[in-house]
Formats: C-alpha cells, structure tokens, sequence
C-alpha cells in the first residue's frame, strides 16, 4: 500500500550491524560499571589481608597495557589494508592485533601466578582480593573472546574466505575489540593508579 | 527432512523448535507467559490461603516462604518479561513495515535462554535445599537480599538456582533488546520518521534501551553472589567488611528500571488500543514521546526509593523523595493524553478497550499511592508493609497484567485468525476487576494497620484480621476470572469467529495484512506518510499527514 | 494530611474525567461519522505539566522539611538510650546506661524521647512498631538509628519488617510505655541476679547440665551466652520467643519439648528432653521472675 505524496524524505537507515554492536557495547558498559562501582566503594575496607599498595605493581602491567592499546592500532591497520584489497597487509596487522592481544593476556596470567603462587593472594582472601579477581578477570575474559573471534577471522582469511566486501562485519568485531580496550584503561586506572 | 504427509505432528513440531520467524517466536514466548501466569497465580492462591485467617497452618513457614518468593519470581521474570517481549516480537516488524526483526537468528537464541532458564528455576522445587534444608525453592524473596543470601544463612542450593536460572534468563532478555533496538532503529519502511512510527515502537525502543543499561547490573551482582556461595568471595559478607547495601544499591538500580520495563509496553498497548476504540487519534502523540524518553531517564535515577528505611543520610533521602515525584509528571501526562483521547470520541467497550479503560483507572491509583510512599516520613511507615503490596499490585496486575489482556484481546485476532467470545471476555473482566479489587484494595488498609510484608501468618485481633479475609475471598474470585479465560481462548481457537484482516477497523500497519500474517508479513513492504496509514487510506480526503 | 489532600484531588480529578468521558462520550451504535481527530493542544498540554511539576515541587519542599526535622543523630539531653540488636528470630534489648539487658519486650518510660541504635547479629532486620515510629532497618556492619517518645501509658506491638528468614514472621516486639516509678521499678528488678529460690526437682543444676548456658545467659548462675535471649527475668515477660506465644508453664514445656512445634525452623534445637527433665526446667524458669 501507498499514500498520497507527501514531503517525509525516506530515512536513511543505518546497518543493522552498527545498531546491532553499539547496542552490546552499550550494555557491557553498564557490566563493567557495576564491577568498577563494586571495587570502588570497597576500596579500602578490606578488614584484613593485603592492600593494592601492598600488591599491584605497576611495570609489569603497564607493559601489558601499551600491548593492548597498541592492539588497537593494529586491528585499525589491518582493516585499512583490507579497504585497500591488501590480503597480505590484512592478515598480517590482524595476526599482530590477535600477538598482541594474547600477549596481554598471558602477562595477566604472569601477574596473577605471582599473585596466588608467591602472596597466596585469591579471591578468598579479603574484600581487595574478590574485586580485583572479579573485575581484572572479567576483563580478561572478554579480551579471551576477542582474541578468539579475532583468530577466527584470521583463520578464514587465511583460506582465502575474506574479502573486501566483508570488511563493514570485521568492523564491528574491531568496535568490541576497541571497547574493550578502553575498558582496560579505566580499569587500569581504577585498580593500578587510583586505588594504590 | 520429514515428509510432512508421513509424521505432521513431528513436522509441525521441528518447524516449531527450529524456527526464527519473529512471529512463531512471539507466539511461543507468550503461551510460555501465560503458562507462568496460571504456575504463578496458584503460589498466589496458595498464599492467600494460609493468609485467610490467623495463625493458619496450611502452608510451613518454609514453604510459604518458597512460595512468595517463586510468585514475585516468576511473575516478573517468566511471565511479565517473555509475554512483553514476545508481543513486541511479533508486532514491531508489522507496525515499522518489515520482514522480520534485525536478527532472527539471535531471537531464536533469545527465546530458548528464557525458555531454559524458566525451566532450571521451576526444576528447583525438585532439587536443591532451601534454608532450612526442606524446600528446594528459592525461598529468599524475590530480591534476594543479601547477607540472607549468603551460604551462612541459606546453606543449600535453592538460591543458586535463583541465581543461574535468572542469569540465563536475563541472558535472552538482554539479547532481545538488542534485537529491538536494531529493528526499530534500522528496518522501518520508507515515510516511517521515528515521529511517525506508531506509539508502541517509541515504547518498546525506550523499554529495550532500559533493559540493556539495568539488566547488566543484576547480571553483574548475580555473578558476585555466585562467587561468593560457591567460591568463598567477600562481596556481601559482612564479616569480611562488605557492606549488605552494595547488593541493594546494585538490586535496586535494576529493578526500579525493571519495573519501568514491565510497564511501558504496558503503556503501549493502551495507547494503540483507546485511540481505535475511542475512534479518534491518540492526543498529544509528541509529548507522549517525550514523556516516554523522560520516563526512561529518571527511571535510572530513583532506585533508592526502595531503601528508605536503610539509614540513608537526609540528603541522599530528599533526593530520591524528589526525582520519584518528578517521575510522576511524565506518567501523569500520559494519563492525561488518554483521557483526552477518549474525550470526545465514539467509545465502543469490547473486551479490549474494558481492560484498557480499567487499566487506565487502576494504574493512576497505583501511581497516586506510589507517591504517597515516596514521601519519605511516610515511608519509613508503610515500605515493607502490606500498603506497598497493594500499590505495587495496582500498577502491575490492575496496570500491566489489564494492559496484557487488553493487548491479548485486541490482536489475538490478528495472530490466529480468530475472535475471542466478547460474552466471555467480558465476564473475564468483571470478574477480575472484581476479584482484583477485592485482593488488594484491603491491603492498603492492612498496611496502615502495621501489618508487614512476607509473613507466612499473623496474631488475630490487630486489627487485620478482616482485611486478610476479603484479600483471600477476592483471590477466590479471580479464579473465576480466569477459568473464564482459559476456556474463552481454547474455545476461540477451535470454533472463534473468522477475523478477517482488520475485525476492529484500526489504522497501524500490522491490519494492512491478513490474519495471520503471512511468514513474510507483507505481499510488498509498505511506504507510509503519516502515524496512522490506514486512517489515510480509509479516509483519502482527510489524511493524517496533513495535520501532524 | 496535605499529602492525602493532594493525591486525593488528583485522584477526584483524574478518575472522574475519566468516568465521565466513558459515559458522556459511549458510542451510540448508529454514528456514521467518525468523531473530530484532535491530534493534541498545546496550551492543555503545557497546562497539564506544569502544574503537576509545581504540585510535585511543594511535595519535594514539605517533604524535605519533614525529613530533615525529623532527624537525629544524637540522643538529646534526658533521653532514654536503648541498643537493640535483631537476631534470627529476637530481640535483644540493652539499656546502655542502665546495665540491662533483655530480650523481646521493651519497656520505656512515658513521655520521655527513647534514642534507639539499631544492629543485626547476622542478616538484614527491621525494627517497627508501627503506632510509636517509622521503621529503620538493622543492618550487619552498620549502626542505624531512631527515635520515639510514648506519649501515653500502653502496650504497643511491634515486629521485623525485613524478611529475615524462616520464622520472620513471628519476631515480635512489645513496647511497654509506663509511668517513671513503674520504668524504675522494672528497670531494678531487671538488674537484679536471677533469685536463688529453692528448686526441689533440681531444675537449676539441670540448667546448667544440659547446655542451655552455652546460649542462654542468666545473671548470677551463668553468663556465658549471648547467642540466645537472656532469661534472667524470663518470667517478668509476657511472651516468650519474642511473641510467638504466651509466657504460660503450658507454653514453656512445649517449647522444650519441641520449640519447632511453636516456632518452626528456629535457631534453637530440639534438646530430645525427658518429661521429666522438662518438668523441673519449667520449675526452674518460672522462678527467674
């Protein structure tokens, strides 16, 4: 059915996929927001145990921090070659950004093996030790599901399954990947900088 | 693949469980809803039962306590939000003119995290201990306060299950919003401006935008309870200094947007339905959106209204006093807008425009005596009493479960085919309105009386003896109700009167298909100039277009 | 009062525009038209905002007002200091000032202001009764407070307004509001040890045998408890388990033969007592008076 003429422009529409993503990024802000509120009002109140100035160091996970954002230049780089149609330029700036995600995550496995091997320091042992587990942790999984489709896209490319006319999907997945990076940052910043 | 000639039992069950057609999944979220209902309605009728009178003994404290806490439970959860997101399922891509939602396949995905989740829940009653070791029940109320929650004081699983069958839930409510969000904001047909596509999207948009800010941090509280039951963390164990207002806080900025959740497509409903049976175009369409997006701001802002009674410093208190009055101006213009649409108008009381007028008339009841509870002075009295009881069932039975009905009987014609017994529907709604009022009216007065919520009984002479009776005796009442719906909706899907495309002679784009919509919703995607296409068509030499 | 006047206008209002247009406005059947299409009206629309948003700023300001006045953080000169702590399902009371401790029934003197620290021994309480105050929640890791002033002599009833648990439901309270010298006299009778009164069927020794001090403290034979209401002046009580039945020798045996069978699930176990070991506990507790 029509109607009668009229001067209503048809509306331009957006992707579903830019909806669709910003929508999941909306909604793990407000994820992560709850875990730093958490972290924050306990910051302090440990009745016993260890404190974060006791604990965190700041070198190592500083190290780890510049891999990560450095992630995101990559992944940035590698969609710009695969705009271009530069398969070799593709996969190899996405193969960095999955490096350098990874690398992010073992230095937190480092961290944490120090934490619980040498402090004995768990999510058990006070209010400190449940938020910073939590909240790095959950992070830390959603970098681990990252680096997982990251992976997956490389995979595909390396068959030969990505093309240029992909590259508004892998887009997306950058979006998460950028999102959790910032994520890092104000974690970074809440449990290392602030809270020491 | 099955031949359908040899096993169409089988075929029609698999194109059933495989599908991701946002209709059959609409369809499928509100019979799980309304099966809850019914689950949910009986915890009720139980309760009422050991209320009746005094020192009763029908129920243990045990499990009376199983039982409020499943009834708030699964109201909220497995009844209000599948058959709320089910209803937009199916109607938001007819009305916005599409072929489908944004995802398909993430809506399937949706649909069966609710439907599992609903499953591992009831499955508790099985399994499972509650705090005394007997029920196997959540039996921690609905909200779940901590540190009544930890494993101190509720050994046993019945709180894990809680816990994990709303996180899987919540899981599918969440995707869902992004469904909608998507659909609403990227698949509208062309002349559809967002000010130009019908009431109920606005709703729904605002009410999927709640869901993914507020659920996240249930999610997120949930997880921590979780670690701390079965992984010895801290959060809500007071011994290691946490303190047993973080869960609240966290609970609370949750669920008051929830209960906004629960009631705008409540709102919805009502505002497509009164303009076609009042035969006049809703009043004031703009403001109504306005409200609606104020609506969902504030929402986020008053949740301390709920812990009142905390020991929140003076300061902390006014504001929450105040931003839960500043709620009331936008939901009140509503009311307004309603009213004056009907104002004026040619009003013809089908069933549907009974439960949507009653609606109307409950729901400013309830908000009238919400605001009574957000004067803080007069809170410290009646939160926690049988006064809140009452108001929070004015809004969500006498408003959302009304404004259900009014929806279920104004387009179940669309989705089967088939009218619904108006003779039956009727006497549905008379005897609810009667039974509801009956239930929950006296508990104002109970509440005045110092009777507190979540009692599994009560000492005689306090003065609320009565009152517990003609609750009880109007629960009874509701019974009928809804017997009366359950036949009228078995009855109609058999033997109900053919539809036809558009039985009430409506003007949104869901009556421009056949009953039901084909599986792809339009012969041609639509292109629309004004809020009401078929008021334009219907009426060529006075279109809409001209006067928004 | 204002409060009622106004939602009670708003509610004349609304409701009777809205019972009106219902019957003022019913389809007659035989319209061929469709009535007028108002789409909206500015100045009503305006009208109906901003008078709801002055309505709701005078509630804010009175509202404020009260809060503000109503509240105290210290007790003031001459008032009544009681510390009172919920536990899983009872009340314990403690006169700071007054070395008194007691549990389920509040006594306060008439006409003087009573300043109430409010705790929890384990989950989330509330303390209210209704006819004296509003109610504030007990919350573990966190001292709340209020206040009341019994203006007249009585007994006012009372209890947990928080879902505390399985027996929430029966976790009374009973204020007692006396004249001063009636207060004074309770108050010296509750200091007092337990009276040494002679129990032939050695209820005492029995007491102490059977684990009962382990919970239970009484003032001069044991006071190693506390987990459990102090029973010194048991008898001084009108009901025991904090209200769920009267204080009667009938009631206190079928507490010790089974306290479930009065008040299910509580923190109390069932000691599998003889009748005859019941019999000389109850002799011995009616003498704590």
């Amino acid at each position: 059915m029509t109607s009668q003429p009229n001067s209503n422009p048809v509306p331009k529409m957006l992707p579903h996929g830019h909806v669709g993503m910003m929508s999941v990024i909306t909604t793990e802000i407000f994820f992560f927001a709850s875990l730093i509120v958490v972290y924050l009002a306990y910051l302090g109140k440990s009745i016993s145990g260890p404190t974060p100035e006791e604990l965190l160091s700041i070198g190592l996970v500083s190290v780890n921090t510049v891999a990560l954002l450095a992630s995101s230049v990559t992944v940035v780089l590698a969609l710009r070659a695969l705009r271009a149609s530069n398969q070799k330029g593709f996969l190899g700036w996405l193969l960095l950004t999955v490096a350098l995600g990874a690398w992010f995550l073992v230095g937190t496995a480092i961290e944490w093996t120090g934490l619980i091997g040498n402090d004995h320091f768990t999510l058990q042992t006070n209010l400190f030790g449940s938020t910073f587990y939590t909240l790095v942790g959950f992070h830390a999984f959603h970098v681990t599901f990252g680096v997982c489709a990251l992976s997956f896209i490389w995979l595909c490319g390396s068959m030969g399954k990505i093309q240029k006319k992909h590259h508004q999907n892998i887009e997306y997945v950058s979006w998460y990947w950028h999102f959790v990076d910032t994520v890092w940052i104000a974690v970074f910043l809440v449990v290392y900088v602030i809270g020491r | 693949m099955t031949d359908p000639a040899i096993n169409p039992l089988s075929s029609k069950l698999h194109s059933w469980v495989t599908t991701a057609d946002h209709k059959k999944l609409g369809v499928m979220y509100v019979v799980c809803g309304m099966f809850y209902l019914l689950v949910a309605g009986c915890e009720a009728l139980m309760i009422r039962w050991q209320l009746a009178v005094p020192n009763n003994d029908v129920l243990s404290a045990e499990t009376f306590n199983a039982f409020f806490t499943m009834h708030g439970t699964t109201m909220i959860f497995l009844v209000g939000m599948p058959i709320l997101l089910g209803a937009a399922n199916y109607f938001i891509p007819l009305m916005i003119g599409a072929r489908d939602m944004a995802f398909p396949r993430l809506n399937a995905f949706g649909f069966w995290l609710f439907f599992f989740g609903g499953l591992l829940l009831y499955f508790s009653f099985l399994g499972g201990q509650g705090l005394s070791g007997e029920e196997g029940a959540p039996d921690v109320g609905w909200f779940a306060y901590a540190p009544l929650t930890s494993t101190t004081f509720s050994p046993g699983s019945a709180t894990d299950y809680w816990i994990i069958s709303l996180f899987v839930a919540g899981m599918g409510s969440i995707m869902t919003a992004i469904n909608l969000v998507t659909t609403i904001l990227t698949m509208r047909c062309p002349g559809m401006t967002l000010m130009k596509m019908p009431i109920f999207a606005w709703m729904m948009l605002v009410d999927a935008i709640l869901i993914l800010i507020a659920l996240p941090t249930l999610t997120a509280i949930q997880i921590m309870l979780l670690l701390d039951r079965q992984f010895g963390a801290h959060f809500f164990d007071a011994q290691a200094g946490a303190d047993p207002l973080i869960w609240q806080h966290l609970f609370w900025f949750f669920g008051h947007p929830e209960v906004y959740i629960l009631i705008l497509p409540a709102f919805a409903y009502v505002s497509e339905v009164t303009p076609v049976f009042s035969r006049k175009v809703l009043f004031g369409y703009p403001l109504m959106v306005v409200a609606t997006v104020s609506i969902g701001f504030i929402a986020l802002g008053v949740w301390a209204h709920h812990m009142f009674a905390t020991g929140l410093s003076p300061t902390v208190l006014a504001y929450f006093s105040g931003a839960t009055f500043l709620i009331g101006v936008p939901t009140g213009m509503k009311v307004f807008n309603w009213i004056a649409t009907l104002w004026g108008g040619h009003i013809r009381f089908a069933t549907p425009m009974l439960f949507a007028v009653g609606f109307i008339a409950m729901f400013t009841i309830g908000g009238l005596t919400g605001i009574m509870l957000a004067v803080v002075p007069m809170d410290w009295q009646l939160s926690d009493s049988y006064f809140v009881v009452g108001q929070f069932h004015f809004v969500l039975f006498g408003g959302l479960i009304f404004a259900v009905f009014s929806g279920f009987f104004y387009w179940f014609p669309k989705v089967t085919g088939k009218m619904l017994n108006e003779t039956l529907g009727k006497w549905q709604f008379w005897l609810l309105f009667a039974g509801f009022l009956l239930t929950f009216g006296p508990m104002h007065f109970s509440g005045f009386q110092g009777m507190p919520r979540r009692i599994y009984t009560y000492m005689p002479n306090r003065g609320i003896d009565l009152y517990n009776m003609l609750s009880s005796i109007g629960a009874a009442v509701q019974v009928f109700g809804f017997g009366f719906f359950v036949v009228n909706v078995l009855h109609s899907l058999r033997k109900g009167k053919p539809a036809g495309d558009d039985p009430w002679d409506a003007w949104t784009l869901e009556w421009s298909t056949t009953s039901p919509p084909p599986p792809w919703n339009f012969a041609t995607l639509p292109t629309i100039a004004s809020r009401r296409p078929l008021w334009d068509s219907k009426h060529p030499e006075d279109p809409d277009w001209k006067y928004e | 009062m204002l409060v009622f006047g106004v939602i009670g206008i708003i509610f004349v209002v609304t409701e009777g525009a809205l019972i009106w247009s219902l019957i003022r406005y019913k389809a007659k059947g035989d319209e061929t038209k469709e009535p007028p299409q108002i789409y909206g009206s500015n100045p009503i629309e305006l009208a109906w905002t901003v008078i709801p948003i002055l309505i709701v700023f005078i509630l804010f300001l009175v509202t404020t007002r009260t809060i503000y006045s109503l509240d105290m953080q210290e007790p003031p000169e001459g008032a009544l200091r009681v510390k009172v702590t919920g536990h899983q399902w009872w009340w314990e009371f403690e006169y700071q000032d007054l070395d008194v401790v007691t549990a389920g029934e509040l006594h306060v003197p008439k006409g003087v202001p009573v300043f109430v620290e409010l705790r929890s021994a384990d989950v989330i309480h509330s303390f209210w009764v209704p006819r004296l105050s509003g109610k504030i929640d007990c919350i573990p890791n966190r001292e709340n407070h209020l206040w009341f002033q019994a203006d007249e002599i009585g007994t006012w009833y009372g209890q947990c307004a928080e879902f505390c648990g399985t027996q929430h439901a029966k976790m009374l309270i009973r204020v007692v509001s006396e004249e001063q010298s009636d207060f004074e006299a309770w108050v010296a009778n509750q200091k007092l040890a337990a009276p040494e009164v002679p129990t032939p069927l050695n209820g005492k020794e029995m007491f102490l045998s059977l684990a009962c001090v382990n919970c239970h403290n009484v003032n001069g034979i044991m006071m190693q408890g506390g987990f459990a209401p102090d029973l010194t002046h048991l008898m001084s009580r009108k009901t025991i388990a904090s209200g769920a039945a009267e204080n009667t020798p009938e009631n206190l045996k079928k507490w010790l033969r089974d306290p479930n069978s009065i008040k299910d699930g509580c923190r109390m176990p069932n000691m599998m007592l003889t009748e005859d070991q019941i019999d000389s506990l109850v002799e011995f507790l009616t003498t704590l008076k």
